[in-house]
């Protein structure tokens, strides 16, 4: 184990990718027990810099000091062997393996797996630090907040005391949030450093001591967390003043566009995760569903679009029964769905941008003739979508997947808006968008009501759905505990219905 | 003889049935290793053929099976080793690169062939050694005690995998690049390492169930010896769903049905002999249908590892 460390700095760093620059000389230092917040826009650079740090990623130039002393970090295993561990993005854990088995993976040198000795640590790790784990239970069973729990100890078991995570609160629940912000202050108070990166100014203002604020890969900002605020910090980011979006104009629903009557699913593990489901959506309604993630907001998802048989009850779409009808009918009715996983059921992540643009109109007029794709017309459709829509890319002949996660959601906005749906399905939209882009976002949804279209918002956000929703549903164990006008909820009474406590609540 | 199926037939079919197993086994669990660690390699058969050429000129030359089977396994590693460098270091596609090796092996066994042999000539193989005791027990015997040594290898084999592959750390190694490379990246595990390795044991392996054929069975080598054995053997990996056991279950299954079918013809037994022919590989598609599912697949089978790519 090498000395911990006290100071590291990372001075300069330049990294390049085809077309785009995503970190310029930039600079950065964290010492023991600080929390460092690193902010700003998506495809601001940020996961690439930690990349860097964690030796996914080789710097064009800069150099990273560790206590003073000039360090080469190469891959990964040079970077556990300093002390530096990383949660990433998107986790990095083996499905088909155990928890126990994804904690030692890569570190055993005996010729047999020591899985009980292995047991015995990982328990007195999630003693210390008050996690609560099964070592024994496969990772595909376990929920996302308790994904992360075995991310971090995984790094907690190679003796990490700087603990890098990206974006660690973008798929948990509230609740589990504040587990997490809970466990990084103990850990920090342990005399472990912490370099956290989040969209959520709230939990930055709580959980840091510093945050650096990047802008189109530069260091724009370095400041101590007790002498900003969170509107100072909203600004630094996005470069300009920013207003929170508001519901507008007078709420004039027209005839229903969607409409459930006592629907039933089956979730993945083959329960069942819709029971009896009624709702109806109308012509310039946002209706809000609010719920902790795993009570049916997936599945009710996927049942408009089609992707998920309906067990019992009906489905209308724009007055016709939609029950059993294909993705492409339905489709081709005028649904508009905005997926929860954007990047491979919303999109194609190898195709390029403009393939994924015209993804589901492609075979029709005016981009189609006679069998043959119309480039011309593709083109400047495209490249008017992407500069109205504000994509951040190169060219559109860049693959999707290369985009960031807030670049990513434009692509797919901007193909679904421009269809003219009649009805707009969106599943926690927002999710590790940065607050400009939340806000481009919400506006968009706005636009989409005020002409006509009627939107369905699954979000865990209260404050998003309070504020742009007409009407909000809360799903609780596949049920809808009840349907209220905007204004008679607020965050109370749609967290005591979210957990399931009805009475008290009305 | 006519109708009558005695107890003596039996043994013949079970006994026949396991040492047909042999080359099945053998090359299966070393594809099982290969795709467990994401990569398929689809030149199985030629590998068997230039195992099977090699192990018996060796034989024929330096007249000991035993230096056969050396040689035949350094062969195979060295097919192994070409295949990882074509689809793990320049990323090929994987199918089409094991078309390659395929067509490679098959090639080259040949002409070696026709230039140092040329015709058929038999050579002195392996020994049956009958283990002492439990080959004096009745029925099981003869059907389980009296084989040459790589068909007793093949099954313990089957045990030996499977603790490798789910207890010892390289296994665990294995089966994470074959499911999650990136976050075996990310901890240090060398995707790259682990695939060449795979890739060199399957060789050796399928080299050795090629050698089975001309130095444990026929005791001379002929053209297109393996008859499609390697494909089949790839069959069986997703058939046993990448399990040891599965792969067993699936390669009796089979070798069962086929030596079921050789001793109708060779006894007359009274069963429709186009029906009997067709029997095993029916066998196989049929138990391939009903349950071949993507759900047991390695996730990232088939697709090449590039540290930094997204999506
Ligand atoms: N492997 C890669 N190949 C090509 N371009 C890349 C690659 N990784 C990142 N980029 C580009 O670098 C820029 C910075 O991306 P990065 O992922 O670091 O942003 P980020 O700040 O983490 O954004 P987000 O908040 O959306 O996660 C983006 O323009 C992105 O498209
Ligand atoms: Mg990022």
């Amino acid at each position: 184990m090498a000395e911990n460390i006290e100071h590291l700095e990372m001075c300069g760093i330049t990294k390049r990718f085809p077309g785009v620059l995503s970190n310029n000389n930039v600079n950065l230092q964290i010492k023991t027990g600080e929390v460092l917040a690193i902010l700003g826009e998506n495809g601001a650079g940020k996961t690439t810099l930690m990349n860097i740090l964690y030796g996914l990623y080789q710097p064009d130039a800069g150099k990273i000091l560790i206590n003073g002393k000039p360090v080469n970090i190469n891959s990964p295993r040079e970077a556990i062997a300093l002390g530096i561990g990383m949660v990433h993005q998107h986790f990095m854990l083996v499905p088909t393996l155990t928890v126990c088995e994804n904690v030692i993976l890569g570190l055993s040198k005996s010729f047999l797996v020591d899985l009980k000795t292995a047991t015995q640590r990982i328990k007195e790790i999630t003693a210390t630090y008050g996690l609560a784990i099964n070592p024994d239970a496969y990772v595909w069973q376990l929920s996302v907040g308790e994904q992360q729990r075995v991310e971090i100890i995984k790094a907690l078991y190679r003796g990490a005391n700087l603990l890098i995570l990206d974006e660690p609160t973008a798929v948990l629940t509230p609740q589990e949030s504040n587990e997490l912000i809970e466990l990084l202050r103990n850990m920090s108070a342990q005399g472990n450093s912490i370099i956290l990166i989040s969209h959520k100014l709230h939990e930055v203002m709580a959980l840091s001591d510093r945050v650096t604020v990047l802008r189109d890969g530069e260091v724009c900002a370095d400041v101590l967390t007790r002498e900003t605020s969170q509107e100072a910090l909203a600004q630094l980011m996005v470069g300009r003043e920013m207003a929170a979006c508001q519901r507008g104009g007078t709420f004039s629903p027209g005839k229903t566009v969607l409409e459930f009557q006592d629907v039933y699913a089956q979730g993945d593990k083959e329960t069942e995760a819709l029971a009896g489901v009624s709702l109806t959506i109308r012509e310039g309604e946002i209706l809000g569903i609010a719920g902790v993630s795993g009570n049916g907001q997936k599945e009710l998802a996927e049942v408009i679009a089609g992707l998920r048989k309906v067990t019992e009850g009906k489905l209308y779409l724009n007055g016709k029964e939609s029950t059993k009808m294909s993705p492409a009918w339905i489709i081709q009715q005028g649904l508009g769905y905005i997926p929860e996983d954007r990047l491979h059921v919303g999109t194609i992540p190898s195709f390029s941008i403009w393939e994924n643009l015209i993804l589901k109109d492609h075979h029709l007029a005016p981009y189609a003739k006679h069998l043959l794709l119309q480039n011309q017309v593709i083109m400047s459709h495209s490249s008017s979508l992407v500069e109205k829509y504000g994509v951040k890319t190169p060219n559109l002949e860049t693959p999707t997947g290369k985009l960031s996660g807030g670049n990513i959601q434009r692509v797919i906005l901007a193909r679904e808006i421009t269809r003219s749906p009649v009805a707009l399905v969106a599943a926690y939209p927002t999710r590790g968008l940065d607050i400009g882009a939340t806000e481009y976002l919400h506006s968009k949804l706005l636009e989409a009501r005020s002409q006509g279209i009627g939107v369905l918002l699954i979000s865990e956000d209260l404050e998003e759905l309070l504020s742009i929703c007409d009407n909000i549903a809360v799903l609780y164990e596949g049920r809808v505990m009840q349907v209220m006008p905007v204004e008679e909820a607020n965050e109370r009474i749609l967290g005591l219905l979210m957990a399931g406590i009805a009475e008290e609540a009305s | 003889m006519e109708g009558v199926v005695n107890s003596d037939i039996i043994i013949i079919i079970l006994a026949t049935g396991i040492r047909l197993a042999t080359p099945y086994l053998l090359a299966a669990l070393g594809e099982m290793f290969v795709q467990r660690s994401g990569v398929y390699n689809l030149g199985v058969e030629g590998i068997m053929m230039m195992g099977a050429f090699a192990g018996f000129y060796a034989t024929l030359q330096l007249g000991s099976p035993l230096l056969g089977i050396v040689i035949s396994l350094v062969i195979g590693a060295l097919m192994g080793l070409l295949m990882a460098l074509v689809s793990v270091t320049f990323k090929a596609e994987q199918g089409i690169s094991g078309i390659g090796l395929y067509m490679f092996g098959w090639g080259l066994s040949g002409l070696l062939f026709r230039l140092y042999v040329g015709g058929i000539t038999s050579v002195e193989g392996l020994k049956a050694i009958k283990i002492p005791f439990l080959s004096n027990i009745p029925f099981f015997g003869p059907v389980l005690f009296d084989h040459n040594g790589l068909v007793y290898t093949a099954f313990l084999l089957v045990p030996l995998t499977g603790f490798i592959l789910f207890k010892t750390s390289w296994g665990l190694n294995v089966r994470a690049v074959g499911n999650k490379p990136e976050a075996a990246d990310t901890l240090g595990v060398s995707v790259v390492r682990i695939r060449y390795q795979c890739l060199i044991v399957g060789g050796m392996l399928a080299a050795l169930a090629g050698a089975f054929l001309t130095i444990g069975q026929a005791n001379m080598y002929a053209d297109n010896i393996t008859a499609g054995r390697g494909f089949i053997a790839i069959a069986l990996v997703y058939f046993g769903r990448w399990s040891p056991w599965g792969i067993l279950l699936g390669s009796l299954l089979f070798s069962l049905a086929d030596s079921f079918q050789s001793m109708v013809q060779v006894l007359g037994i009274n069963f429709p002999y186009e029906l009997a022919v067709i029997l095993p590989y029916m066998v196989t598609i049929i138990a391939l249908a009903i349950s071949y599912g993507r759900v047991w697949a390695p996730a990232a089978l088939g697709k090449p590892f590039q540290r930094g790519t997204r999506g």
